[in-house]
């Protein structure tokens, strides 16, 4: 028969076990962590863009009356691909949860990196290459491509930078 | 609208034509749960629910006040498109039917029906792209020809066309999301895959109506209605999406106590 002293310090053990158990799977599931962080950023992304740009400022048009084709089919994917994003992430996010494996850097860095390609695909293709809509009309263009382009390469160099970090961490 | 003059004259008609078949199904749909809630086990409050509030998308969208503006209005066509070939398919698969269905009768009958579930037409239909054909593609057949004028015109047409948005809606969401017994289930990756692409699709069609008004349809009205079909659309369709989400995410815990049991 084990003593109470016994079976507490057991407990004792077990909890600590457990919480060295809460990340220990870290290593892992690296490539996963970064895949659901770059799911997310995507999905916020051009969730910003629809409440900011299009509902709350009306800088972006629902259709302007250039858009080629080709411009709605990408434009129509990329809209159910963002939604598709956000709400497979979370689900991914918690599936690494539930297997211990959450890596906060890598996933911050996955969120950086789909946010900002996201961003910069918006601007330098949708806007400039398809022309599909502008950031804003009647104004001179130059300075608001200027800041949005910038903005998505200063994300991608941050997801980049904690990307190497992370993976120096796994050697 | 002028293109609607002749057809005031059949809509009561037609239109009950069209909703008789729910109010049987909502009476036999109650009337099962009460003798499952009796005789068998209980059924999920949840359930009956989803049913009853199908029915009602159903029955708004063709009797009433609504159901007159929306012959009249694009706006208001579209707000029925969403509750009559989106909402309610869904609300009404959440409700598991063809379970319930097993359930309240014979035996032997259960098994008749389940092998017949299991035909080949079946698999066929409830393959995700065939489905998604049957259902996005309906939709811009009517609404990229001049079939949505043709179908205000003739009253045999216009009951086919409804029973056609709410059968390939059901059978789309049952496609993509698996309540009752599915025999031949494709993997979450595939119709991930084809969920997206048909979404796409109902996106595209929304700013394509936006852009390429319906013949009849005055510009504002069709700008209006395509915003309602594609923000409108997004509701129901997250919802869809996180289902799939959830349905994966439910299905993988197995595998992963396994490896937490093997891990110890």
């Amino acid at each position: 028969m084990k003593t109470k002293t016994e079976v507490m310090k057991m407990d004792l053990s077990n909890i600590h076990k457990k919480r060295n158990h809460k990340h220990e799977n870290h290593f892992q599931y690296g490539q996963r962590n970064m895949w659901t962080g770059l799911l997310l950023g995507l999905g916020v992304v051009a969730f910003i863009d629809e409440v900011v740009f299009h509902q709350l400022l009306h800088w972006h048009h629902f259709y302007d009356k250039s858009t080629t084709n080709i411009g709605l089919v990408s434009d129509g994917l990329f809209h159910a691909f963002s939604f598709f994003a956000t709400i497979g992430s979370a689900f991914l996010l918690a599936d690494l949860h539930r297997k211990h494996g959450f890596w906060v850097q890598r996933w911050l860095a996955g969120i950086f990196l789909g946010a900002g390609a996201f961003q910069l695909y918006d601007g330098i293709i949708q806007h400039k290459l398809m022309k599909l809509h502008q950031i804003r009309y009647h104004v001179n263009i130059i300075p608001y491509d200027i800041v949005w382009n910038v903005i998505a390469s200063i994300l991608i160099v941050i997801g980049i930078v904690l990307l190497v970090k992370t993976n120096q961490q796994q050697r | 609208m002028s293109l609607h003059s002749q057809h005031e004259g059949f809509s009561d008609f037609v239109q009950f034509l069209i909703v008789f078949p729910f109010l049987i199904s909502l009476i036999a749909y109650l009337g099962a749960v009460i003798y499952s809630n009796r005789y068998k086990k209980r059924w999920s409050n949840f359930r009956t629910i989803c049913w009853i509030l199908g029915h009602i998308c159903i029955i708004v969208t063709f009797v009433g006040p609504f159901a007159e503006l929306a012959h009249l209005n694009f706006s208001a066509h579209m707000i029925a498109h969403l509750l009559f070939g989106m909402l309610a398919p869904l609300l009404i698969a959440l409700a598991a039917p063809i379970t319930l269905l097993l359930r309240s009768i014979p035996v032997k009958m259960a098994r008749c029906i389940s092998s017949i579930l299991k035909k080949r037409y079946f698999a066929f239909v409830r393959n995700p792209i065939v489905a998604s054909i049957l259902n996005i593609g309906g939709l811009w057949l009517l609404y990229t020809t001049s079939l949505f004028y043709m179908m205000h015109e003739s009253s045999f047409l216009f009951i086919l066309i409804h029973a056609h948005i709410f059968l390939a809606g059901y059978i789309f969401t049952v496609a993509f999301i698996y309540i009752d017994p599915t025999p031949h289930p494709f993997s979450y990756i595939f119709r991930s895959i084809v969920l997206l692409i048909a979404l796409s699709a109902h996106s595209i069609l929304s700013k394509y109506i936006y852009a390429n008004p319906l013949n009849h349809v005055p510009a504002i009205q069709a700008e209006m209605g395509a915003m309602i079909m594609y923000y409108g659309g997004d509701l129901i369709e997250i919802g869809l999406v996180y289902l799939l989400f959830y349905q994966w995410y439910k299905s993988t815990r197995h595998a992963t106590s396994t490896i937490a049991l093997l891990s110890k």
